[in-house]
């Protein structure tokens, strides 16, 4: 009891997102302390999936057209076949009484699992804290080896 | 000292294993965890679950349709 995982989440594919959820929130029923680290392309799946104005340049703008704006966006590694792929399979999992990565999410952080953004990636991508869903605190690498360093399983998705 | 009953059939990974957790944290220490699932990890998991928890698995059936196990929370 009373140990620590940390998952960076690295990657923005509905399939490694969702595998990533499912092992924190197991992970938290186990009692540990679990804390994901959101960089790069996993940061899209904790944005809003409103749009929220805030200010930015063109470049910024594009970034956030660009990319999927949150969980309900992210597409499968695989198989995608421009989206349709993807309906498949989420239509699949719920007729299979799979959790959606809306509610792994939400669920997660009942259990208490601590989401970070990196706050590279956001100044990268131009995206804002308001952009981000609530409960996600923000910070760098450092925050993520000192967690890390305490914690006996760390993984990379 | 009461018994909780669960129904996670149809729950698929890691449900089951979250509603044990969450009946563990409302009970008190002696209750009885009642849980039937139809998951198959689930035979597995809940081993390990109380291995890590330290919370007592009294009994595992394992049957054709569902899984049945009792969990003292200690």
């Amino acid at each position: 009891m009373g140990d620590k995982k940390t998952i960076i989440v690295f990657s923005g594919d509905l399939d490694k997102v969702m595998a990533s959820l499912i092992i924190a929130n197991g992970a938290a029923a186990m009692g540990s302390e679990v804390t994901m680290f959101f960089t790069f392309w996993g940061l899209n799946t904790l944005r809003k999936a409103k749009k929220v104005k805030v200010k930015k340049d063109f470049m910024e703008s594009m970034f956030g057209w660009m990319m999927p704006r949150g969980a309900e966006k992210l597409s499968l590694s695989k198989m995608n076949f421009g989206g349709m792929g993807t309906q498949m399979m989420k239509s699949i999992m719920k007729k299979k009484n799979v959790n959606s990565l809306p509610e792994l999410i939400e669920s997660a952080q009942m259990m208490g699992v601590k989401m970070i953004a990196c706050t590279m990636t956001m100044d990268v991508m131009g995206i804002k804290e308001e952009e981000l869903i609530d409960g996600v605190e923000l910070a760098g690498v450092a925050s993520y080896l000192g967690e890390a360093d305490e914690a006996n399983v760390n993984l990379f998705i | 000292m009461a018994d909780i009953h669960l129904n996670c059939k149809g729950l698929q990974c890691p449900g089951p294993i979250m509603q044990v957790f969450k009946a563990a944290k409302e009970a008190v220490v002696g209750d009885v965890i009642h849980v039937k699932v139809t998951d198959r990890g689930f035979t597995k998991d809940i081993q390990a679950w109380c291995k890590k928890t330290g919370h007592e698995l009294l009994e595992l059936v394992d049957g054709d349709t569902e899984i049945q196990a009792k969990i003292l929370r200690k």
